[in-house]
């Protein structure tokens, strides 16, 4: 990772589409603003980071703006790793996609589409990919509910019974 | 049980060795017959007992017993002893399935190894592992296009009930098909798969386990309703 | 057909094979008009090739796929979600059921996260305990793949005698955890339990035996027709394709670039032992399928290294606000009561923070991401799983070659589904 000065000159590179910078447990974090990602990671790049590791969402309820998507980058030569991420607001969950630039992104943003909504604008092909292509609700979000089946015990029979009627 | 073991009787002036000794045919007859009385601790001394019986009477008696042996009960054993199961792993089930197939604790000990590939030549489907939303209607085309007589057995927590997992995301197998046996285990091992299949295989025999509660005397242990 | 000309050194096969011409040249002879009809082929869920319930959509020109859509979801199980609504603790059982094969690089993915935003200190026993136990997982998952993918082959023997081996490794992880599968033996802050008398012999045992078994497999597979046929120089893929596509793990060393992150960035331990990272050539099939048959000798190594200098000491960290305290300590000190109860019933909460935890599973870089927010359960826990994003590469593995191909390509990406779907 690069250690807190180097982040700190990094960030200073990027100008103001860095907004904050994270430096926790020897980790090293860009928030970058959401409509500049792409020049972002191209430099990043051109910095020795050409590998994409994950790129994966989270979301930051009740902070807002709530949704954020993480692109954790590698520089194998260097050995260094840096985390960029950019944080949408749920009522424009809109994010350039970096596919073109980087193959590896195609999958991992649908994932962050299927599970947070967050739309990639320029995504080839931005369809579910881990539910039913027909499903409503966008499940990773903190507010869907867990689901699953309620445990039916004997002694409340005549309740599930009576509820069923 | 005590096995009795008693030397065959052999005729005078035959050679001692084994296998070219003439047996008594009559005595092995009446050996025979005796078996099941002899199994079910009776008496082998009474008016009725088999092998006081001659000739035509003998012959009856064989009769009734090979009808009572019905067609039913013998195309039952032969199911039984030769399920084809679909080979159908979902996750973490079907690779403790492999070591139920494995040199270990053989499947094909059985006769269970033929694991066919097309849901037509199959007739038990073990459904190895967690049963996703999207798979479900899958699942369920699957078991539409086994043939009759077909049977599943649902392998592990995760899709008899829903397992580790109770979420959005599974459905217990019960809720789309019928379910004949339940294996619990997160994943179960080898030898409870294949008590699991056994289980079913004394169900196919017309010979289905009541449960433990016949077993351990425990009938009057149900929790019921009215008495919450 | 009558052998042509060739050098008496290649068989009649071969030289029968070197006159069919490939499908440009038929199209091209046939006075550029392309008959061709595109043939969308549907590899259904239910395949007896494909590992794990992965649909892929084929289509096809004749026998040559010319594209490859993968469509996966259907083992998705919502462990992210799941992982959500538990402690720290009671999570560590529902990450290890995702890579349903290396079960203890979940758990160790997901540990040294936890670890990491706690800032608890891991004990030298508990580090070398936790190699031994991950590189007896990485064999027992290198055995499963060698015998599923020759299964796919035609080679049904070596799949029984793989799971010969596995049930040695699944015997040595019954006994140190209890269980065979998603044993629950890494907690935050070392391992659950020592090793009881008796696993360092067990263990010594089955590593004299497991090289020569290597040996068998690699004296039956390595030159057999079969297998060079079907694997040596079929959908090769170039290493700046492959890192461009993200992957990592032995597809990536069989293409010739070594990046290993036992070796990049040593965790737990890693660079207390000598090991040598296999690497391949070409990219094809055939390197994949040595890299990790080769993997097996060195994962042999490390684990005797690793017996060899196990150090004594807690085998779980000291610190009582994050494991449990030993159950002689209840009997006689209060804090060591209360430190049970509130670990048991609430668990120990976690600084707010989010970090990426990386390390090397058989199939690749897995990594956890953990993002707490201060209370006893995590606020979000994201596994990046090799085999989700190696899936990507096999639209460009096999672009160009046949279906027969595509089937022995699928069986060397080691595809996990319940990695990819999670």
């Amino acid at each position: 990772m690069p250690d807190a000065t180097g982040l700190e000159l990094l960030a200073r590179e990027l100008g103001d589409a860095a907004i904050e910078t994270v430096y926790f447990r020897e980790r090293a974090t860009i928030v970058v603003d959401p409509a500049r990602i792409r020049a972002v990671l191209q430099t990043l790049r051109g910095k020795g980071y050409a590998f994409m590791a994950s790129l994966h969402g989270v979301d930051h309820y009740p902070e807002e703006p709530r949704l954020g998507v993480i692109y954790e980058l590698l520089d194998m030569s260097a050995v260094d790793r840096i985390a960029v991420k950019v944080r949408v607001p749920l009522e424009a969950p809109r994010v350039e996609s970096v596919t073109a630039d980087w193959p590896t992104a195609d999958h991992q943003e649908r994932e962050v589409y299927d599970m947070f909504g967050v739309v990639f604008e320029g995504h080839p092909d931005l369809r579910r990919i881990l539910m039913p292509e027909d499903y409503e609700g966008h499940p990773q979000r903190r507010d869907f509910p867990i689901g699953g089946e309620p445990v039916i015990f004997t002694r409340d029979e005549a309740k599930w019974l009576e509820a069923r009627e | 049980m005590e096995v009795k073991r008693e030397p065959i009787r052999r005729r005078e002036g035959s050679s001692l060795s084994a296998g070219t000794v003439p047996v008594d045919a009559e005595l092995l007859r009446v050996r025979r017959l005796n078996a099941p009385q002899l199994l079910r601790g009776g008496d082998l001394q009474g008016p009725n007992q088999p092998a006081h019986l001659e000739g035509t009477e003998l012959e009856r008696y064989v009769e009734e017993r090979m009808l009572t042996t019905t067609l039913d009960k013998a195309v039952a054993w032969a199911r039984s002893n030769s399920f084809f199961p679909l080979g159908f792993g979902l996750a973490c089930c079907a690779m403790e399935q492999f070591h139920t197939a494995g040199a270990r604790m053989d499947i094909a000990r059985f006769g269970f190894e033929a694991f066919r590939a097309s849901p037509r030549q199959a007739d038990l489907i073990i459904l190895a592992g967690r049963v996703s939303i999207k798979m479900a209607p899958i699942i369920r085309r699957l078991y539409d296009q086994m043939l009759e007589p077909k049977w599943a057995i649902s392998m592990g927590a995760c899709c008899s009930s829903m397992g580790v997992f109770n979420n959005y995301a599974l459905v217990p197998a019960d809720k789309f098909m019928p379910i004949d046996v339940h294996v619990p285990g997160c994943p179960p091992r080898p030898e409870a798969l294949m008590h699991g299949i056994l289980k079913l295989r004394k169900l196919v025999q017309d010979d289905p386990d009541m449960g433990w509660r016949e077993r351990y005397g425990a009938v009057g242990t149900e929790e019921r309703p009215e008495d919450a | 057909m009558t052998p042509t000309e060739s050098p008496p050194t290649l068989s009649e096969y071969r030289q029968r094979e070197q006159s069919i011409a490939p499908v440009e040249n038929l199209i091209e002879r046939s006075g550029g008009e392309t008959s061709e009809e595109l043939l969308t082929l549907n590899f259904g869920p239910h395949h007896p090739a494909t590992h794990g319930v992965l649909r892929l959509l084929v289509t096809l020109q004749g026998e040559v796929v010319r594209d490859l859509k993968p469509i996966i979801g259907y083992v998705h199980t919502g462990i992210e979600k799941t992982a959500e609504d538990k402690a720290y603790w009671k999570v560590i059982p529902i990450v290890e059921r995702m890579d349903y094969l290396s079960y203890y690089f979940n758990a160790m993915a997901y540990c040294g996260a936890v670890e990491t935003l706690a800032e608890v200190q891991v004990p030298k026993r508990a580090q070398y305990l936790r190699v031994i136990h991950l590189e007896l997982n990485r064999i027992a998952s290198h055995l499963i793949w060698l015998g599923t993918s020759v299964l796919d082959l035609g080679a049904t023997s070596i799949f029984l005698y793989c799971l010969r081996e596995r049930e040695l490794i699944l015997d040595l992880f019954e006994m140190s955890s209890g269980a065979r599968m998603h044993t629950r033996y890494f907690q935050v802050g070392g391992v659950i339990e020592d090793i009881p008398t008796g696993f360092a012999a067990k263990l010594r045992e089955f590593l004299k035996i497991m090289p020569k078994r290597a040996d068998e497999y690699g004296a039956i597979l390595n030159a057999n027709e079969i297998v060079l046929q079907r694997l040596r120089g079929t959908c090769p893929l170039d290493a700046q394709t492959l890192l461009s596509l993200g992957v990592t793990g032995p597809l990536l060393r069989a293409a010739g670039n070594p990046w290993d992150l036992r070796k990049a960035t040593p965790y737990s331990s890693y660079d207390d032992f000598a090991f040598k990272i296999p690497v391949g050539t070409v990219g094809d099939n055939y390197d994949r399928y040595a890299v990790r048959l080769a993997e097996i000798y060195e994962s042999v190594k490390i684990i005797e290294q690793a017996l060899d200098g196990l150090p004594e000491g807690p085998y779980i960290t000291e610190d009582r606000k994050v494991a449990l305290p030993p159950r002689h300590e209840l009997a006689t000190s209060m804090e060591a009561l209360i430190h049970h109860f509130k670990l048991v019933t609430e668990g120990f909460r976690v600084p707010p923070g989010e970090v990426y935890n990386p390390i090397e599973s058989p199939r690749g870089e897995l990594a956890c991401y953990v993002r707490s927010d201060g209370s006893s359960k995590p606020a979000r826990v994201h596994m990046r799983d090799p085999s989700f994003v190696n899936l990507q590469a096999l639209s460009h593995m096999t672009r160009g070659s046949y279906i027969a191909d595509l089937i022995a390509t699928t069986a060397m990406l080691d595809p996990i589904l319940g990695g990819i779907d999670r």
